[in-house]
């Protein structure tokens, strides 16, 4: 217990650091803003005294590290700043959405695990077969093809031509739960698919790894059925590496978020960024990026964890 | 002494050239390598091959099917799909090139100062990098392109900077296993300045991995720019790039799923030769492989 807690220290110091970069990375995003900034954080609205209160909300009349220093000072409290057009707080409207974006994303992720590891270890254990070529190039096929063309030409087999499931919108899970499952089975294969390709390739390559090993040849030495080396013995040890790798692709999956939101009008976190970035709502960019940044390195904390927990020679 | 240099220097060329016969032996790598010849050749000649205007609109022909006139059909306002599907290949491929330029030229040296010089300034850029990583790509790149404005110039910098982090690391790894080799001591030993060694005794040795990256890096950054251009943020309007004519095609679905089709398969494809030239490089270049 004492060695998992020191290890999550660790681990947590290093991650101050890159929220400092986080932080440098986010702010220095409205330094991109082109002419006066204030001017254009004010959006469609050209009043006066909305650009001299943008002026005096973000400090612009202020050296670069003062404004910094104020923008970090509210961001620390909780305060992401007010979406311009939804007249809502960035925080509430990121929650709101991130609460359908998680929903998506974890419908995704069954979808990959599903597929990616039993593809990946029939393609180990079929080595050089014709299921190790299929699975291989099903793999690469799934990184090749763009989550937002696979999503349309979905829409135009499943709910143009067959008329199965619907081709956009979303449902609460508390008003239809099988509505939401019917809303959200498509674009969750389709975000899933380009994660179930890096699993599959990961975990073939560990099952690989894993079956050459000393304490699998002991194992079929003994006599053991080929399935139970395979199940009890090398899936075990291979999975460990696969396991990690599945928590950091969960962070990936907000990035991929945004077009299939887009391309099935999901009202999640994706959909809100690209929303902001059409309605000059900066602070709502801003707060999305922020946001994906800080569960990026949450997971990836996860992910050290798990790590920690799988592997016995890490506990000693 | 000055042998064992001469050696390391001379070694990079004969290993690039067994490289190179490893990889004419990977059919799916010369598929790979044929196939992007092709969409670049493509690319280069659509100003002559292109059978109409991309531009050009005709009311009378407004999404037409595939026929012998329109090979791959007419769009919303009736221009051809084929001459925007060839003209769009310049948008993705130039994206391609540029944004894997910007991240070589900002990577590569930022790699090889930080696994070259290492301390202080190895810790503060590997920090630079975990942060800069700790941003998913794609939202990243997306944010940048709203602040600059939505273009394809500026696509092309926001795909460029959210992929230099992977070529600062992986230069730096690279790096950091070579500077421990003999010819490097040896080098040093002799007295060669820092800059010479590290551009000309480190760098050609850390090249083979960095050239791997980069070809899948093109990969990446094709659908990338084709990912910016869909939500608006790339290529703008009239002007062709496959990622924009998805986005117009996607409220066609119905009436005319072949402006939908052949975008698409044009972005597969290329992306796909990508994924398999850069596969086969890296079997090529990898030592273990016979």
């Amino acid at each position: 217990m004492g060695g998992l807690l020191a290890y999550i220290a660790r681990r947590a110091a290093v991650a101050v650091p890159t929220l400092l970069v986080v932080s440098f990375v986010v702010f220095g995003l409205q330094l991109l803003l082109p002419g006066d900034p204030a001017l254009a954080l004010a959006g469609e609205d050209r009043d006066p005294e909305v650009i001299a209160y943008m002026r005096r909300l973000y400090h612009l009349d202020e050296p670069i590290w003062m404004q910094y220093g104020e923008w970090v000072f509210r961001v620390v409290r909780g305060d992401l700043g007010e979406s311009i057009r939804l007249k809502e707080t960035v925080g509430g409207l990121v929650a709101t959405k991130l609460w359908v974006t998680a929903q998506l994303a974890v419908l995704s992720m069954l979808w990959a695990v599903a597929i990616g590891v039993p593809a990946g270890i029939v393609s180990a254990v079929k080595r050089d077969t014709l299921w190790d070529w299929s699975a291989s190039a099903i793999g690469l096929a799934g990184l090749s093809i763009p989550n937002f063309w696979l999503g349309i030409m979905m829409i135009l087999l499943f709910s143009v031509q067959l008329g199965w499931l619907p081709a956009s919108g979303y449902v609460s899970p508390f008003e239809d739960p099988v509505g939401n499952l019917a809303a959200l089975a498509m674009p969750s294969f389709v975000l899933g698919s380009g994660i179930a390709a890096v699993l599959m390739r990961h975990t073939r390559s560990a099952m690989l790894t894993v079956l050459n090993a000393d304490y699998v040849r002991t194992a079929r030495a003994k006599g053991l059925r080929e399935k139970r080396v395979v199940r009890r013995h090398a899936l075990r040890n291979a999975l460990v590496p696969v396991v990690t790798l599945g928590a950091i692709q969960l962070g990936e999956l907000l990035g991929g978020a945004v077009l299939t939101e887009q391309v099935f009008s999901i009202p999640g976190f994706g959909k809100l960024i690209v929303d902001a970035v059409f309605n000059r709502d900066y602070a709502v960019v801003q707060g999305v990026v922020l946001t994906t940044a800080l569960l990026f390195i949450l997971l990836n904390l996860a992910a050290d964890l798990l790590y920690f927990l799988v592997n016995p020679r890490m506990r000693g | 002494m000055t042998a064992v240099v001469a050696a390391a220097v001379a070694a990079a060329p004969r290993d690039r050239w067994r490289a190179w016969r490893r990889l004419r032996r990977r059919p799916a790598a010369m598929v790979g390598l044929v196939v992007v010849a092709a969409f670049v050749a493509l690319a280069l000649a659509a100003p002559w091959i292109a059978p109409y205007d991309p531009l050009k609109t005709n009311f009378l022909l407004v999404r037409k099917p595939p026929s012998g006139l329109h090979w791959m059909g007419t769009d919303e306002i009736g221009r051809d799909v084929l001459s925007r599907v060839l003209w769009g290949a310049r948008a993705s491929l130039l994206a391609g090139v540029v944004s894997v330029a910007i991240a070589l030229a900002v990577g590569v040296p930022l790699g090889l100062l930080s696994g070259y010089v290492r301390g202080w300034v190895d810790g503060l850029l590997m920090r630079i990098t975990d942060g800069l990583l700790a941003c998913p790509a794609l939202i990243l790149a997306i944010a940048m392109a709203a602040f600059l404005g939505p273009s394809l110039t500026n696509a092309m910098i926001a795909i460029g900077i959210t992929a230099t982090p992977i070529f600062i690391r992986l230069t730096r790894g690279q790096v950091l296993a070579v500077v421990v080799e003999d010819y490097v001591e040896a080098a040093r030993a002799l007295g060669n300045p820092h800059l010479r060694i590290a551009v000309r005794h480190v760098l050609p040795n850390v090249l083979p991995p960095i050239l791997v990256q980069a070809t899948l890096a093109m990969a990446s950054a094709i659908i990338a720019e084709a990912a910016l251009s869909f939500l608006g943020l790339g290529q703008q309007p009239p002007a062709p790039s496959w990622g924009s004519m998805l986005n117009i095609a996607r409220n066609f679905i119905g009436q005319a799923p072949w402006m939908s089709w052949w975008p698409g398969l044009a972005i597969v494809t290329v992306v796909l030769a990508f994924n398999l030239l850069g596969d086969g490089l890296r079997d090529a270049f990898d030592p273990r492989e016979g």
